[in-house]
Formats: structure tokens, C-alpha cells, sequence
């Protein structure tokens, strides 16, 4: 093997192309532009171009592709909202995830494993069973379930948490929760985009957006001046900064969210576990590292600096779980922006301003739904109408008081 | 550790301090139109940049605002509602 691997590095013309072509330079015009490269931002360029027929797009990149949001969260898929605003967008993207590996040909290491909400209360009890029922309504598989097969499920768990929080009651368990490598759906989506011959430019950052008669006409760059009629803003924890520019309020506030990993281990934890009370959430990934995240950090910065307080309150919820854990290191700690909503769902769909949509709002709960949400922005943007999946998500609700209440979010205490 | 500066106690760990949102003018409750309410209740100053903010002193139940740049974390002063113009 180490001379085939020696042999095929030498090699002067490699078999494998790049993931995309390097492009040196950005064209004068494009029929639709999109800042961000995230997953968001490069799913709803492959959606343009594979259902709507539009490749003459341009996504538009600051750093580098699934270098935001996309890079790192936790990776957690699941659809166990609580409205049926939620639960069926949310839905609709784990089907896509099911089937992404093969069709873009990429293997994104999607597995399900099962997602445990733990409720450590009788009221706790009561939300994870109408989450529970609100599920089985819309034929997503959720379900209560005891401490028996809990334990039965995770026998390293603590079902009495260590005595320092209150005792584990049941769960809402929800088989189809699953996991997926999450800097792949970033490059398989860029791939597949760049195939049907989306131009994706990094280390190109807007600096402003020009629009005449509240219309988008152009859009500026730090490499120049592109003129297009649509621009779709993918930018997540950025996005204040990019809706300052044409002038549009929102309710966005932005907080980092932490999270960190141990130091890989052997097989053992097979599902996600959720504790909605303590604000931890972990799972092993494929290369065996234990992933944790937590609460959103306590107050607005946009800024993605770690904290000890965080890795010091984060192991100590994980041991009151997981005893077992005390002598395993921490391997690394980081940070994300959250763009909060103050309903927890995001903000979808076309804008007052005539060519510039939004896909912003993303929170705690961005990653999941990055298949769906690049499909609907796609359609949104190819008809100039929100797709009806995300009517009910659009920028005007916190003009006219119709809040989507999602209690479901990760960042909710039950 | 992070340390914040309350007016009234000196400077503290931010552990013993609660994160109240940027300051706001209430509209005038009178007149004001369902558009502009609407406005006042959701909307705020997302960008990064230096805001003044109220914070809360857990332990001594004070309210006192702050001037910090949401992107560097950094603290320019704090002060009592009022009393903008001393020391903090």
C-alpha cells in the first residue's frame, strides 16, 4: 500500500480532479448571487442549477467554503419540533440527508443512531410527550419512553445523574436522529454545484449591496463590481451586517455557541443524548470522538473566542451523565454564531427589498436543515415566491405578531 | 476570568452579572402606530459594533448600563441610567 500511495502522490496528473475549479476571476454579471459559502449557501446553488435550470450563479465567500456555522456545530440531525411549522420543514430534510451520500456522490458519513431527549422532571415529561404527539401526527417517529430502556439503550448513563441534578424520568426517543460529517455536506454540495457550473469564489467578501427604486441591481466585492438582479444572503451569524446594507430591520441577535471533543475513543456511545434541563447534548462521531455542545453563551457578541467557564461547565454536566468519562481528555473547544430569532424559527423567503432574499435565523438549528433549506431558497429565488414549506417563516411575521413559537430549538429549556 | 466593572460595587466577576439587551427608547405609548410597536418589540441592532447595553448585578440587584463592542467583548465604561457623564 505505502508504495501505490508514494507511486499516485508523485504522480504528476492526479486521477481525482479538485473539488471545484479555481477560478481567477469574477465575471461582470451573474443571473443570481449568493453570499455565503456555507452549506446553505452552496445547496441552494446546486438546487438553482439541478431544478430551476439556472447555472449562470455566483456564490460569493469571505473565508473559505463551511468555514461558519457549517464547520462547527455538532452535526446533529433530527426532526422532533414541536410545530408543525417546524416539525415538517425539518422533517422534509431528513428525507433529503437519507438519500444525499449517493446522490451527490460524496460519502457524507450519515448515520442514524437514534436521538434520546432526556426529561428529568414530570413537567419535562409532559413537553417530550406533546413533542411526542405532535410527531406521530405528522408521521415522524418519536415516542416516550421509560428509564428502563434507557438504561437498556446507554447502560453508562447515570439514570440519577449523579445526585447533583434531578433524577432521569423517561425520554422522548426518536429513532430517526442521525449524524452526519458535517465539512462534507459544505464540499459535496460545492462539487456538485461546481459540476453544473456554479462559480463559487472564496476569499471574496462583500462590501456593500447597491439597489435602485428598492430593487437589487449589483452587489460590491473587495475584487469589484457584479451586476445581478437576485441576491440571496446566506450568511448566518453575519447576517445584521449584511441587511444594514439595504436598510432592512430584523430581530436578529447574535451569540456564540460553544462546543468541544474529547479525545477519540472506541465505539460506545451509539445515540445522541440530549439533556433538555442541563443544556448538553453528545455523541460519538465516526472517528470515535465524543461530541458536546451546550447553552448558547449568556450574552451578544459576534465573536468566536472560547471560554474556560464553558469547557469547565460543559464536563461537569457530562459527568454527572456519563461517570465513566472522568479520565478522558478534552482534545479541542470551539466556538459558532448563532443568529437568534426571539420565535426560534428562522427567517425565510423574499424581503421588501425586490431581489434580495433571506435565508438567516439559523440559531441553534442551521445544520439540520441545510438540504431543505438550500431546495426552498432555490424555488424561492427561481420564482420571486416563497416556497410554501417556508411561508410561514417570512421576515413580515414580526410585523403582524404571527410568531412561529418552536420550543423544540436546541437552545429551549423544557 | 472575565470582570465587569458595576457602578455601585466595583469590579466583579461576570459570573455575578445578568445580560439585559441593548438599551431602547420606549415609542411614545399614545401614538404610536402597530407598525412602530411591532418595531420597538422585535427589532434590533444585530451588527457588531460598539452599543450600549443594560447589565444587572445579581448579587446587588442593580441595573446600570454598559458601553461594549459586541466584537472584541471589550468594555468602554458603565454607569447608573443618568449618570452618563461620571466616572464608571
Amino acid at each position: 500500500m505505502p508504495y501505490r500511495l508514494l507511486k499516485f502522490g508523485l504522480r504528476s496528473k492526479h486521477p481525482e480532479g479538485r473539488m471545484m475549479r479555481s477560478l481567477s476571476r469574477l465575471r461582470s454579471d451573474y443571473d443570481v448571487v449568493i453570499i455565503g459559502g456555507g452549506g446553505h449557501g452552496l445547496a441552494a446553488a446546486y438546487y438553482l442549477a439541478r431544478d430551476h435550470g439556472i447555472h449562470n450563479v455566483a456564490v460569493l465567500e469571505k473565508g473559505y467554503i463551511g468555514g461558519g456555522g457549517t464547520g462547527r456545530n455538532t452535526a446533529i440531525i433530527r426532526s422532533n419540533y414541536l410545530t408543525n411549522e417546524g416539525a415538517r420543514f425539518y422533517h422534509a430534510s431528513t428525507e433529503l440527508f437519507e438519500g444525499l451520500s449517493s446522490e451527490l456522490e460524496f460519502n457524507l458519513f450519515y448515520t442514524r443512531r437514534g436521538h434520546f431527549t432526556l426529561a428529568h422532571s414530570p413537567a419535562s415529561m409532559n413537553t417530550q410527550r406533546w413533542r411526542a404527539e405532535v410527531n406521530k401526527t405528522l408521521g415522524i417517529d418519536s415516542e416516550m419512553v421509560g428509564p428502563q430502556f434507557i438504561k437498556q439503550q446507554v447502560p453508562e448513563l447515570d439514570l440519577r445523574c449523579g445526585g447533583h441534578q434531578a433524577p432521569i424520568h423517561g425520554a422522548l426517543f426518536h429513532p430517526p436522529g442521525a449524524i452526519a460529517r458535517h465539512d462534507a455536506v459544505a464540499w459535496a454540495y460545492a462539487r456538485g454545484a461546481d459540476r453544473q457550473g456554479v462559480e463559487i469564489h472564496q476569499q471574496t467578501e462583500v462590501t456593500g449591496i447597491e439597489v435602485r427604486d428598492d430593487e437589487v441591481i449589483g452587489v460590491h466585492t473587495d475584487r469589484g463590481y457584479i451586476q445581478t438582479r437576485k441576491l440571496l444572503s446566506a450568511v448566518a451569524g453575519w447576517t445584521p451586517s449584511i441587511t444594514s446594507m439595504v436598510g432592512i430591520r430584523t430581530p436578529l441577535v447574535v451569540h456564540p455557541l460553544q462546543a468541544m471533543v474529547s479525545e477519540p475513543l472506541k465505539p460506545w456511545l451509539n445515540p445522541i443524548i440530549v439533556s433538555a434541563s442541563m443544556h448538553v447534548y453528545v455523541s460519538q462521531s465516526t472517528r470515535g470522538e465524543l461530541v458536546a455542545g451546550g447553552s448558547l453563551d449568556p450574552y451578544e457578541l459576534t465573536s468566536m473566542r472560547s471560554t474556560l467557564g464553558f469547557a469547565e461547565s460543559l464536563s461537569t454536566d457530562l459527568l454527572d451523565l456519563f461517570p465513566c468519562l472522568s479520565q478522558i481528555k478534552i482534545m479541542r473547544q470551539w466556538a459558532g454564531l448563532c443568529d437568534m430569532t426571539p420565535d426560534f424559527s428562522p427567517i425565510m423567503g423574499t424581503t421588501p427589498i425586490k431581489g434580495f432574499y433571506l435565508d438567516a435565523g439559523w440559531g441553534t438549528w442551521g445544520f439540520k436543515a441545510t438540504p431543505i433549506s438550500g431546495k426552498t431558497m432555490a424555488a424561492t429565488v427561481a420564482h420571486d415566491r416563497p416556497d410554501p414549506l417556508i411561508e410561514s417563516f417570512r421576515l413580515d411575521r414580526f410585523r403582524d405578531f404571527q410568531l412561529v413559537g418552536e420550543k423544540g430549538a436546541a437552545s429551549v429549556g423544557h | 476570568m472575565k470582570i465587569l466593572t458595576c457602578p455601585v460595587n466595583g469590579p466583579r466577576p461576570i459570573q455575578e452579572f445578568l445580560f439585559g439587551g441593548e438599551l431602547r427608547e420606549l415609542p411614545g405609548t399614545a401614538d404610536v402606530t402597530d407598525e412602530e410597536w411591532a418595531d420597538h418589540v422585535f427589532h434590533r441592532q444585530g451588527q457588531p459594533g460598539v452599543k450600549v447595553e443594560w447589565w444587572y448585578h445579581l448579587s446587588s440587584g442593580t441595573w446600570f448600563l454598559a458601553e461594549r463592542d459586541t466584537a472584541t467583548d471589550l468594555v468602554n465604561r458603565t454607569y447608573l441610567y443618568g449618570q452618563e457623564g461620571e466616572r464608571g
